[in-house]
């Protein structure tokens, strides 16, 4: 092999330029830092700066270089894909789960005392259906209250929520049953009962329960924006390797008239391909689990609330029956629970059609225009219903409203279960998209970790093949 | 004023109280209906500022412009709101229709225990308003069973004779001298007042000291608790945010009711309600009793119509005339006497002159 043709030229022009040792302190602080003390890097120092005034030095120095910048772009690349994914998977496995099982202990809450009160109004005659639904409501919110408390820390707000849900529930179910009790002997303190339940149920647990759901949505929305967030360190040091590696092949052209140097190819073709993958998975993740969060999430939320005003028209529907006019409104002028009934059902209404806007297809349309219809027929049935009982028909309003036929319970059924519906409909979207996202950066952090140790290394071969030249 | 469910009636405490049963007895004559005229007058000039923009609990047919002009008016008038027409049987275009009709309309309760309620294993209505509604169909029609019941909520017992629904309401209703401005009342049929409920086992004697440091029970806005304000005996009656939205609802409820719940719970010591409805509390629960000898107020139920349906008052009148000769006792020892002893008999009807 030949001398370099113009070694000596080039020597003095890149020495001013590029004085060795800089490089290695710019980036010094981005790398995990080389063992030893201050003494040591100082004396690491001079021997690069004595080893920058030769070319084969330089070539050390550049190769060096060379591997530290591709390893840092690796390790950078490493670390923020298995961040976003561990992320990613917590949107998944974790967070969405523990937003979902809030919602459903909400659900769940305002289930059991809307149930109750349809119990109660059918008195000694109460179905077994009914009962078991009152039974499942319970358990269900009770069991996935233990749940939550496993997975949360217990002075956080959802862990107080979680507390003070454990602590109020037995309260609640031991004033249902006395209302129960009460009911069965004709006694109307059974209502009153009943109406005290209702009163813990709607003025503190749904709003613990609210709050407890509203946590764990922010957790949600916290893991979703770190599993999106773009990652900037590892992308600035693939571009860094990126332009060093074409710096060092362009001196090693203008050295030798030679346009390839395979080492310096290969490694190049290995950064650039680990930086599009990394920007490329990211950006599918992100746009996956953006889909997920604003398509299917807020429609989650959106549905979510819907049914709880169902529930909660519902339990004002049964209860204004149960009370007779006993509780009036602050201003005294209308029945309390009628005037909630008619407060829930706008509530209801705007809910469905925000539920309308967000749902993103057909399949998603479809239960919600369901709801509406139902709704639609529910607040027509209810007007009969309290039309009978203005006029004086208790037990004919009663069988419009808790009947087999024709009653407004068939109407809220209908709602409820197109809601579970729309809602199993967006749960799947949200899975699906969420676990799309998190597939995209599958095998990412490895791979990148692969492809940079083998660009580091060819990197080195590349250097060394110059550096043979001189022996 | 309390009525079935003691929630939001009010009436001016100082009107009621000055025309009181217990002195009315004393001066009556001419010389004492002239004294209670005054008496009114003089308190109802009183009371009047502090009235007027004070919504009552109850929907007021009268618009806000005529309330102050009928108050003058009823201020002259009421001195015996209980006073009520002749008893008849001559009849009128009313009894004609309901005859017409063959069957007597009756707006009633039905979550009063012992005076209105469902029978929960029959489905039927029973207690002592429902029988004597019965009766007044029996003396109309020929047979207690002519008769349809429609429950009313407490709020729609004036709306529902207004807008004809019903033709009488036998519901546990006051009559006060707000109410004889919208419908016609009876004869009084029963005579109640405020008296303090408490569990057998209490120190509790009545309204009295011994309320002193316990927590009462009262419903918002009703006599027993206008009552508890002039004088709580140092009793605890008050919410701490009362008339706030977050008002704890737990000395002061909704409806008298409510307060056996918080007494069952042990969240107060004792309830002060009308005597009437205390007897269908202690009536739910086997430990709790009237204390002290007898109410501390004097309040009327009576039957209500339509204003103007003379006919019908008056046929209602001589049906009580009937009923306290011996149905009234019988109705009483069934319904009430367990829960609510020592009454010997009905009050005595107070005609007006004509």
């Amino acid at each position: 092999m030949a001398h370099p043709p113009y070694g000596g030229t080039a020597h003095q022009a890149a020495a001013p330029v590029h004085p060795g040792p800089e490089p290695v302190p710019a980036y010094a602080p981005a790398q995990p830092a080389p063992a030893g003390g201050r003494g040591a890097l100082a004396g690491a120092r001079r021997r690069m700066s004595r080893a920058a005034t030769t070319e084969p030095g330089r070539l050390r120095i550049t190769g060096a270089l060379l591997a530290v910048l591709l390893a840092v772009f690796g390790a950078t690349a490493a670390v923020a894909v298995s961040e976003r994914a561990a992320a990613a998977e917590d949107v998944v496995g974790r967070s969405q789960p523990l937003s979902r099982d809030a919602a459903s202990v909400y659900r769940s809450l305002a289930d059991a005392n809307t149930t109750a009160s349809t119990g109660f109004l059918a008195g000694a005659e109460e179905s077994p259906a009914v009962r078991e639904r009152y039974a499942q409501d319970i358990s269900r919110a009770s069991r996935l209250l233990v749940t939550a408390a496993t997975h949360t820390d217990a002075s956080s707000e959802s862990g107080r929520q979680i507390a003070h849900l454990n602590e109020y529930l037995p309260r609640y179910t031991g004033l249902i049953e006395s209302a129960r009790a009460n009911n069965r002997l004709g006694r109307p303190l059974g209502g009153a009962y009943l109406r005290y339940a209702d009163a813990l149920m709607t003025e503190d647990l749904l709003p613990a329960a609210r709050r407890l759901h509203l946590a764990e949505s922010a957790r949600l929305e916290a893991d979703h924006e770190a599993a999106r967030s773009w990652p900037l360190v590892a992308p600035a040091a693939g571009v860094v390797a990126l332009a060093v590696l074409g710096w060092a092949q362009r001196r090693n052209y203008l050295l030798t008239n030679r346009v390839f140097n395979r080492g310096l190819l290969g490694a190049t073709v290995a950064a650039a391909l680990v930086l599009l993958w990394v920007v490329g998975a990211q950006a599918l993740a992100s746009s996956r689990l953006h889909d997920a969060d604003v398509h299917a999430q807020r429609s989650l939320d959106v549905l979510n609330d819907a049914r709880i005003d169902a529930l909660r028209a519902r339990a004002n529907e049964n209860l204004t029956l149960v009370a007779r006019g006993a509780v009036l409104t602050d201003d005294g002028k209308d029945d309390k629970y009628a005037a909630e009934y008619a407060q829930t059902m706008d509530t209801l209404g705007a809910a469905l059609e925000k539920a309308l806007h967000h749902a993103d297809d057909e399949e998603g349309r479809r239960p919600v225009d369901t709801a509406v219809r139902a709704m639609g027929e529910w607040r027509t049935r209810h007007d009969g219903a309290a039309g009978a009982d203005r006029e004086g028909d208790y037990e004919g309003a009663v069988r419009k409203v808790i009947g087999r036929e024709g009653s407004t319970n068939e109407c809220f059924d209908a709602v409820d279960a197109a809601l579970a519906e729309a809602l199993a409909h967006e749960q799947r979207e949200f899975t699906a998209a969420a676990v799309a996202g998190r597939s995209a950066l599958d095998g990412l952090a490895a791979g990148a970790a692969l492809l940079t140790l083998t660009g580091a290394v060819a990197a080195i071969l590349g250097v060394n093949r110059r550096l043979a030249e001189y022996r | 004023m309390t009525d079935h469910d003691g929630n939001r009636e009010r009436e001016p405490a100082g009107r009621r109280a000055a025309g009181g049963r217990a002195g009315r007895f004393r001066l009556r004559g001419w010389g004492g209906v002239a004294g209670m005229a005054a008496a009114c007058a003089l308190v109802a000039s009183l009371a009047l500022p502090a009235l007027s923009p004070a919504p009552a609990g109850e929907p007021l047919a009268t618009a806000p412009a005529g309330r102050e002009r009928s108050t003058v008016r009823e201020a002259e008038d009421c001195t015996d709101p209980e006073a009520s027409l002749r008893p008849s049987t001559a009849g009128g275009p009313n009894i004609d229709a309901i005859r017409q009709r063959g069957k007597l309309i009756v707006g009633i309760d039905q979550n009063s225990y012992r005076w209105g309620y469902r029978d929960p294993v029959g489905g039927g209505l029973e207690g002592f308003d429902i029988d004597l509604a019965r009766a007044i169909a029996a003396d109309i029609l020929g047979s207690p069973d002519a008769v349809i019941f429609r429950a009313i909520p407490t709020n729609q017992r004036i709306p529902a004779l207004e807008t004809g629904r019903v033709d009488i309401v036998v519901r546990t209703m006051t009559i006060t001298c707000d109410r004889i401005e919208q419908v016609a009342f009876s004869t009084a049929y029963f005579r109640a007042g405020q008296q303090v409920l408490a569990p057998k086992s209490s120190p509790v004697t009545g309204y009295d000291a011994s309320l002193e440091g316990l927590r009462v029970c009262s419903a918002e806005g009703s006599t027993a608790y206008e009552a508890l304000e002039r004088n709580s005996f140092g009793a605890v009656f008050e919410d701490e945010h009362d008339g706030q939205p977050q008002d704890e609802d737990l000395l002061t409820v909704p409806n008298q009711l409510d307060c056996l719940v918080r007494l069952q719970l042990g969240l107060v010591d004792a309830i002060v309600t009308d005597n009437a409805l205390a007897a269908g509390q202690a009536a739910q629960d086997p430990a709790v009793e009237l204390k002290g000898d007898g109410p501390f107020t004097t309040e009327y139920y009576g039957v209500a119509t339509e204003l103007g349906k003379d006919d019908l008052v008056r046929r209602v009148n001589h049906v009580l005339e009937e009923y306290r000769k011996g149905p009234w006792m019988e109705a009483y020892r069934t319904w009430l006497e367990d829960d609510l002893p020592g009454v010997t008999g009905p009050p005595q009807p107070i005609y007006r002159a004509g």
